[in-house]
């Protein structure tokens, strides 16, 4: 049985495997220099500050070393990405202003149905540029602001001056440098003070080129005692040339507010997706990550959480899948740099056809960060004896008086567990289905009820149709 | 024709040899009992003739309803009419027994029309108030088919819970391996009842046991001893009578004086 095993789960990809023959409004040559990035900010029209921000990150960029850690990124060659694409000349406020081959890509893609159905506001990205976005009415009435990342830099200099790359500066990482000098797109939030958005806000990204770059900037800040939840979600065709997807995001989450980040990645398996997630959250608020990463060829993305005030609160909930080609290495970071607060870190991961997850965490506790707790589980699931999980776990912890915990587990799927199943009546794939349903379980339940079900729906096609 | 007929069956488990030339028979509405020592082979009956994939059958055959199912895998057995419940319930985190049973209620009413399968419900709405009601029958409460199946289940929940699926899934032979090994007296008694209240001529049962205890509530057709991967006697209610009494040491040497 155990060989029969192999090759159930592989997730399901031809939906979102389509081309389109688009016209872009402009297209850089390939590779990456000072011109490129001038070429973008002079498109752009953006105000002298962000161009010198963009030609200090550059630098940053160049000189920073590529990561020794981590997964393997020693294909990566940067002089191949064509690094911005600008596929149309506006940004449209309802669907019909959208250039149909385009429209026509996001609703095979459920964006505008879902809109309908539950979502408060939508965001479309496609290539390098946002090409649709909405927000309901009464939102905007109430001060709330969702608009692209580059419309915000135009119309909201203030906000966007005070926040942008102070959580996440271009000294960070050489992702974080590169996504600062070449950024384009993205989303930003902003929730006034006690204002609750009581359904979620969606971004979509879209790669379509071939050896194309993405990078995605996305801002969020809600202000104090607000609430927003934020849902993100991507898809590229397959290429046989790589792309590169590496977004930046940052959050600020002020005293009492709540912020949740959802994102169920799904890009296809030539995307290098290396994306650095952070968020800071003060006094009494609360910061939710539920990261899924189901696609890409190889994924760096741990989301971190600075809990800067007294009695902060982070939760970050993770799964990974790393199907044959792929290295999910992932995980999570949390910094608790005042008395009294919280995080929980929940992290599964499943394995298979020589996929590789990897666990990767920090839990750090200051110097009088009295009173901390931190609860850390990381649980991995091998489907056949070639794949491959790790767990890297650190600790440090500067403060005595703290509460921390932390729970591993490896396993493969029983034998005995499938017997079980299978004892009354479902097929093997159909047990193993369940199983590994059950084992992300912690996960889908948070995601909104139409995403869990797309999610259960892509394992289980694989699982069931590979059976025949 | 005997509904399951087990002819001269040897199986080994990762290489050794656990049971060595066993016969045995059951038909529907017979109830049986299967007693022996520790590590005789027991289980490993009921999980070869379910389809382990651990348990090798190296000699002999299992016939249903006069057919070999040797080839058949678990799920179809299952179809059949067999089941077992387990000594060792297994744990599935993230999966409630209300969704998985439900599954495979839908798996065997896609499979078959025997009368068996007749039975089974066919919508969701029915086959709740049918769970419901047996679950009250076994004086449980409703939030166990809630929760994930085994996590954090005592040993006798995890008992009952097995009798639940069983008598929901209406098989025509079901071994049950010790379903009163762990139970307090109480339980004991409400298994020992919905266990007959399922009893009808269409239910053969093999009960895998230690104690007479449960045998006075479920009065057993047959009895049968296994010692060292055979049947070696087979009789009445009247060999646990004795065996409460004297142990096995009483069946190894009559087993002994035969084979000399
Ligand atoms: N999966 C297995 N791997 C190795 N040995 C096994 C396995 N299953 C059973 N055995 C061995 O086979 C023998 C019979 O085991 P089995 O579980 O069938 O006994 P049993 O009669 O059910 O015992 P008990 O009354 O203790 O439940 C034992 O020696 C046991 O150790
Ligand atoms: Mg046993």
């Amino acid at each position: 049985m155990a060989e029969a095993i192999k090759n159930r789960i592989d997730l399901d990809y031809s939906k979102y495997d389509f081309k389109d023959e688009v016209k872009y409004v402009y297209q850089a040559k390939r590779g990456l220099s000072r011109e490129i990035v001038e070429e973008i900010s002079y498109w752009k029209n953006e105000p002298e500050w962000m161009r010198q921000f963009r030609l200090r990150s550059l630098e940053i960029f160049l000189k920073k070393p590529m990561p020794t850690w981590g997964a393997d990124l020693s294909e990566i060659n940067f002089d191949e990405y064509i690094y911005y694409i600008k596929p149309t000349d506006r940004k449209g406020r309802s669907w019909d202003e959208v250039p149909e081959k385009i429209r026509k890509t996001f609703e095979r893609l459920g964006i505008p149905e879902a809109e309908r159905k539950f979502l408060a506001g939508v965001g479309a990205q496609y290539e390098s540029e946002v090409v649709y976005h909405s927000l309901r009415e009464d939102l905007m009435k109430k001060g709330v602001i969702f608009t692209d990342m580059d419309t915000a830099v135009r119309e909201y200099p203030d906000i966007v001056k005070r926040y942008f790359g102070t959580v996440v500066p271009p000294e960070d990482n050489k992702f974080a440098a590169l996504n600062s000098a070449v950024w384009s797109g993205g989303s930003f939030v902003y929730v006034p003070k006690g204002v609750k958005v009581d359904f979620p806000l969606q971004a979509y990204f879209r790669i379509n080129a071939e050896s194309v770059g993405q990078f995605e900037r996305t801002l969020i800040i809600a202000e104090e005692g607000a609430e927003v939840h934020y849902i993100e979600g991507c898809t590229a065709p397959v290429y046989s040339e790589d792309s590169l997807h590496s977004a930046v995001v940052e959050i600020i989450a002020m005293p009492g507010s709540h912020v949740r980040y959802t994102t169920v990645q799904n890009w296809s398996k030539n995307v290098y997706n290396l994306v650095t997630k952070r968020a800071v959250a003060y006094e009494g608020a609360f910061v939710e990550w539920v990261d899924g990463n189901l696609g890409s060829k190889v994924t760096m993305k741990y989301p971190a959480v600075y809990l800067m005030g007294k009695g902060a609160k982070a939760e970050i909930l993770s799964i990974a899948y790393a199907g044959a080609g792929q290295h999910q290495d992932t995980g999570a970071k949390i910094i608790h740099a005042a008395p009294y607060t919280t995080s929980n870190i929940v992290s599964k991961s499943i394995s298979k056809d020589g996929g590789r997850t990897s666990y990767r965490g920090l839990v750090k506790v200051q110097k009088g960060a009295i009173g901390v707790k931190s609860t850390v589980r990381c649980d991995a699931l091998m489907l056949d004896e070639f794949s491959r999980s790790d767990t890297y776990p650190y600790m440090e912890i500067e403060e005595e008086l703290v509460s921390i915990g932390h729970e591993a587990t490896v396993g493969k799927i029983s034998e005995d567990q499938l017997f079980y199943l299978m004892s009354r009546g479902l097929t093997e794939s159909e047990a193993l289905t369940l199983v590994v349903l059950g084992f992300i379980e912690p996960f889908a339940k948070e995601l909104p009820l139409d995403y869990a079900i797309e999610l259960n729906k892509l394992i289980k096609l694989e699982m069931e149709g590979a059976i025949g | 024709m005997p509904t399951l007929e087990v002819k001269d069956l040897y199986v080994s488990v990762d290489g050794k040899e656990i049971l060595k030339g066993l016969d045995f028979t059951v038909n529907k509405g017979e109830i049986h009992a299967l007693m022996g020592p520790n590590g005789s082979g027991k289980s490993t009956l009921a999980y070869t003739i379910m389809g382990h994939p651990k348990y090798k059958v190296e000699k002999g055959d299992i016939l249903f309803e006069g057919k070999s199912i040797l080839d058949l895998k678990p799920d179809e057995r299952a179809k059949l009419g067999l089941f077992l419940a387990f000594q060792y319930p297994v744990e599935v985190p993230g999966v409630t027994l209300f969704n998985f049973l439900w599954k495979a209620i839908q798996a065997n009413n896609l499979d078959s029309t025997s009368p068996r399968i007749k039975q089974l419900p066919k919508s969701v709405v029915d086959y709740k108030k049918e769970l419901l009601e047996k679950i009250k029958k076994l004086n449980m409460s409703e939030i166990f088919v809630y929760r994930p199946i085994g996590v954090g289940f005592s040993g006798g929940e995890k008992k009952r819970m097995e009798i639940l699926q069983m008598a929901m899934l209406k098989p025509t032979i079901a071994f049950l391996d010790e379903p009163d090994s762990g139970l307090d007296i109480d339980s004991l008694k409400i298994v020992a009842d919905v266990v007959n209240s399922v009893r009808n001529p269409e239910l053969g049962i093999v009960m895998i046991t230690h104690y007479q205890r449960i045998l006075n509530y479920i009065k057993p057709d047959f009895v049968h001893i296994m010692l060292d991967g055979k049947i070696v006697k087979s009789g009445g209610p009247e060999i646990v009578e004795k065996l409460e009494q004297e142990g096995y040491a009483w069946i190894r040497e009559t087993t002994a004086e035969a084979a000399d």
